[in-house]
């Protein structure tokens, strides 16, 4: 698992390699707010999560959630199969509202 | 810092999971794939992770993370378990044993077992990631379920959904104890299709408060399924302690889902959309459930299979089965609450105390004799008699069945036969003989050298057995049974044997035997046991290094043990160790020398008899004839150097030790005494003759013979002896 975090531009993407699960939760927590405190607008590149688990799911949830609560705008992109299927089974697809299958985000899509 | 005793435990559990699943797997390479096998795997491997998790055992969690996920797709029937999966799973159960091993040593494992490790890692992975073999044809076995009509009370309305509702919140400790929520979800679709799924998010706090590593999430799901509540409920046995699970049966009461909603802790009007987005309740239905709210659904609680009979639901036979099936959990619940774990020290110091009891018994009983009491002396009899009952059942607890040590060698001789590639077969008898655990400990290793011996050296190649007319399968046994108060253990194979004139060739090249000597085949056989000996043509990995036998021997030697060998060329060989049963307590036969006491073990008399009326011939002073039998003998007096007057009749005890018999001559008889054997000190290592020490009832030492070691020692002195009166005659 490798974190890319590109600091220097604040709008660029963090790319999630690698296992987004129980094993990463803790690291991952600190790095997506980290990122989340430090620009407006944080997309989510998780074309390379190879592993998604429940405890992933629900991180997500979370930052999705302060993202909110903080007014900011945040987007998941390029989502991985596994991320799909997890999606697709949690019925979750509508509450992060962002545009599946698609490589290229349009816009962000509204949260209940 | 895991304090060292919970770590301990870990080890112990753990290495019996592997024992478990070892063995599982032997059956599941075998033999087509039983879901229960399966099942016992996945089960070893889950509890292992969860430990390890508990314990922050990181290597191992992830390690068995990876086996689990792919065992979860074989339970799931998406992977078929097939030769080769089993052998990979063999392997990183191998793996797993050894990173157990490290934590037990309380070292890190070696890079070379974390490449190790990540290698099978990958190998499991590749199925994670390979299409799925084929669907589980679930729903075809699964009890059909008549749908009739329903006869209900009327005062309750029901719910006119057709299908079943889950409530779950899972427990803030499911992610650590290694469990995926959604992993349930999965199991739940093998058993009919997820109408719909609600995640409940609600629960997860403010990022702040948030911990990733706890589950917040919770799930309502409206599920269609023929299958029984038994078989749902069952998806959940892993999780039950922790979580907030109900599940809803299709066109259940409204009162029901009332309650349902009074015990879910969120909130009454976001639980009824969810129900409602899930299908399981119309938006009617919903509205009536709260206006009711106040009324309390206060139906006597009854067994749902015979509320489910009633509603029509499901056919008595299925829930017969279904019983059945609950009541062999039971069963099996109860026999495992019967085992405890005991300390084996515990164990070890009640032993010791029932030898301190007997030897107070022995000493009542002695002053009762002396005092000629007869009441007393007659109570002492029950008194010892009940401590001879508690003497053998606290023995008892020590003893195990050798059977486990036995199976173990499954694995080896599947293993060696393939390394090897010759097709061997191993049976297995005599697996319920009992012996002491310390012995059943230390044999393991004598005799995994033996069988490997066997396999390597005795069985001949397929091509080999073929054309001396034999089955090209070879065949190894493995015999344990009870005799003459010790345990016997035989590894024979169908092989070779072995060569005498190489033996004996190799053995005077060595210079362990002198050219010309005559020697019985017997003793040539027994040669392989000389330290430093080997025949073998090619040192292979297995064995034939040399260093082996000698040290099987000298293993077994130590538990007071012998070993020795019979061969017929060209049909096989079979060795035989012969063990006491166990090492703390013996039945001895007291004997008097001058003023001296001794214990001779009970189990090796075979009878006495007065020297006077045997040994016509005084003079050699070295054999008599028993019944025309020639018989060595040997006075302990002269033996011990014990000092006094000789006696005028003088008593031979007939000692028997495996097949060798032989004469100790003694002053006195003195009768049968239970001895606690107290080890002699170091210094009094080098006296074979000497086995330990007792003390009598009468609070004096008494020593006990060892007859295997002073039969040796009478058989060297002979030897000295015979080559003295040679090198004389020089």
């Amino acid at each position: 698992m490798a974190n890319e975090n590109n600091k220097k531009q604040p709008s660029g993407p963090i790319a999630i390699t690698g296992e987004l699960t129980i094993y990463t939760a803790l690291e991952l927590k600190d790095t997506l707010l980290d990122g989340l405190a430090a620009s407006e607008e944080l997309e989510l590149d998780l074309s390379g999560v190879g592993e998604f688990d429940a405890a992933g799911l629900q991180l997500l949830v979370m930052v999705k959630q302060q993202a909110t609560v903080l007014g900011k705008i945040l987007r998941f992109t390029g989502h991985s199969p596994v991320v799909l299927e997890l999606l697709d089974l949690s019925g979750l697809a509508g509450f992060f509202g962002d545009p599946l299958l698609i490589v290229k985000p349009i816009r962000e899509g509204k949260s209940i | 810092m895991i304090p060292d005793e919970y770590l301990q435990t870990f080890v112990v559990e753990c290495r019996e999971l592997l024992e478990q699943m070892e063995e599982a797997l032997l059956i599941v390479e075998q033999a087509a794939e039983d879901p229960e096998i399966i099942n016992a795997i996945f089960r070893a491997a889950h509890t292992i992770k969860g430990s390890a998790g508990m314990f922050g055992i990181d290597h191992i969690v992830v390690f068995t993370h990876a086996a689990e996920s792919v065992l979860d797709r074989v339970r799931s029937g998406d992977l078929a378990m097939n030769s080769i999966l089993a052998a990979l799973f063999i392997e990183a159960h191998d793996h797993l044993k050894e990173l157990i091993g490290h934590v037990a040593e309380g070292n890190q494992p070696p890079e070379e077992t974390d490449n190790h490790g990540k290698r099978l890692i990958m190998q499991l992975e590749a199925y994670l990631h390979g299409t799925a073999a084929e669907q589980p044809g679930d729903s075809s076995e699964m009890p059909t379920v008549q749908h009739a009509k329903l006869e209900r009370e009327q005062s309750d309305t029901v719910v006119s959904s057709e299908l079943w509702h889950l409530s779950l919140r899972f427990g803030p400790e499911v992610f650590r104890n290694g469990m995926d929520p959604f992993s349930f979800v999965r199991c739940l679709s093998s058993l009919g299709s997820i109408e719909e799924l609600v995640t409940i998010i609600d629960a997860i706090p403010p990022a702040e408060q948030m911990d990733p590593e706890t589950c917040y999430l919770g799930f309502e799901i409206s599920f269609n399924s023929e299958a029984d509540k038994l078989a749902i409920d069952n998806i959940f046995n892993f999780v039950r302690s922790d979580c907030f699970i109900r599940i809803l049966p299709p066109h259940s009461k409204a009162s029901e889902y009332q309650r349902l909603i009074q015990e879910l802790p969120e909130q009454e009007m976001r639980l009824g959309e969810i129900l409602v987005k899930c299908g399981t309740l119309t938006p009617e239905e919903l509205d009536n459930i709260l206006r009711i709210q106040s009324e309390h659904g206060d139906n006597p609680q009854r067994p749902i299979g015979e509320v489910l009979v009633e509603q029509q639901l499901v056919s008595p036979p299925v829930i017969e089965a279904a019983l059945k099936k609950q009541q062999q959990v039971k069963d099996n619940k109860k026999s495992e609450a019967s085992l405890i774990r005991v300390d084996a020290e515990k164990l070890d110091e009640l032993i010791n105390l029932v030898g301190e009891l007997i030897i107070a018994g022995a000493g009542t009983n002695l002053i009762a004799r002396r005092a000629g009491m007869a009441d007393l002396m007659e109570s002492t009899a029950t008194l010892s008699r009940l401590v001879e009952e508690v003497r053998d059942s606290a023995l008892a607890l020590r003893m195990v069945q050798i059977g486990a040590t036995f199976n173990r060698f499954t694995r080896v001789v599947r293993d060696v036969s393939k390394e090897l590639g010759k097709n061997i077969d191993l049976i297995i008898s005599g697996a319920d003989t009992e012996l002491d655990k310390t012995v059943v400990e230390k044999i393991g290793d004598p005799l995994t050298h033996l069988v490997r011996n066997s396999m390597d050296h005795g069985i001949e190649s397929a091509e080999l057995r073929i054309s001396r007319g034999k089955p090209a399968k070879g065949v190894l046994k493995l015999n344990a049974y009870h005799d003459a108060g010790s345990i016997v253990i035989e590894v024979s194979d169908d092989g070779g044997g072995l060569n005498k004139d190489k033996i004996l060739g190799k053995a005077i090249e060595r210079g362990l035997v002198s050219e010309g000597a005559a020697l019985t085949d017997k003793e040539i056989y027994n040669l392989i046991f000389e330290a430093g000996f080997s025949t073998a043509d090619t040192v292979s990995n297995l064995s034939g290094r040399g260093v082996g036998m000698d040290v099987v021997k000298r293993n077994i030697q130590a538990l007071r043990g012998t070993v020795d060998l019979n061969s017929i060329e060209g049909q096989g060989s079979t060795i035989r160790i012969r063990l006491p049963l166990t090492l703390a307590i013996i039945d001895g036969f007291i004997v008097g020398v001058g003023n001296a006491a001794y214990v001779i073990p009970l189990d090796m008399v075979v009878e006495c008899v007065e020297l006077r009326a045997w040994a016509s011939n005084e003079d050699d002073g070295q054999y008599l004839n028993l019944r025309g039998e020639v018989l060595p003998y040997r006075r302990l007096r002269d033996h011990f150097a014990v000092e006094g007057d000789m006696v005028q009749r003088e008593n031979v005890v007939v000692v028997r030790y495996g097949e060798r018999k032989a004469g100790l001559v003694v002053d006195k008889l003195m009768g049968e005494f239970q001895t606690v054997i107290k080890p002699l000190s170091k210094l009094f290592k080098s006296e074979k003759s000497i086995g330990g020490f007792t003390i009598l009832g009468s609070g004096e030492v008494a020593l006990i013979v060892d007859v295997p070691g002073l039969m040796e020692q009478i058989e060297h002195d002979r030897e000295v002896a015979e080559m003295t009166i040679v090198a004389a005659a020089k």
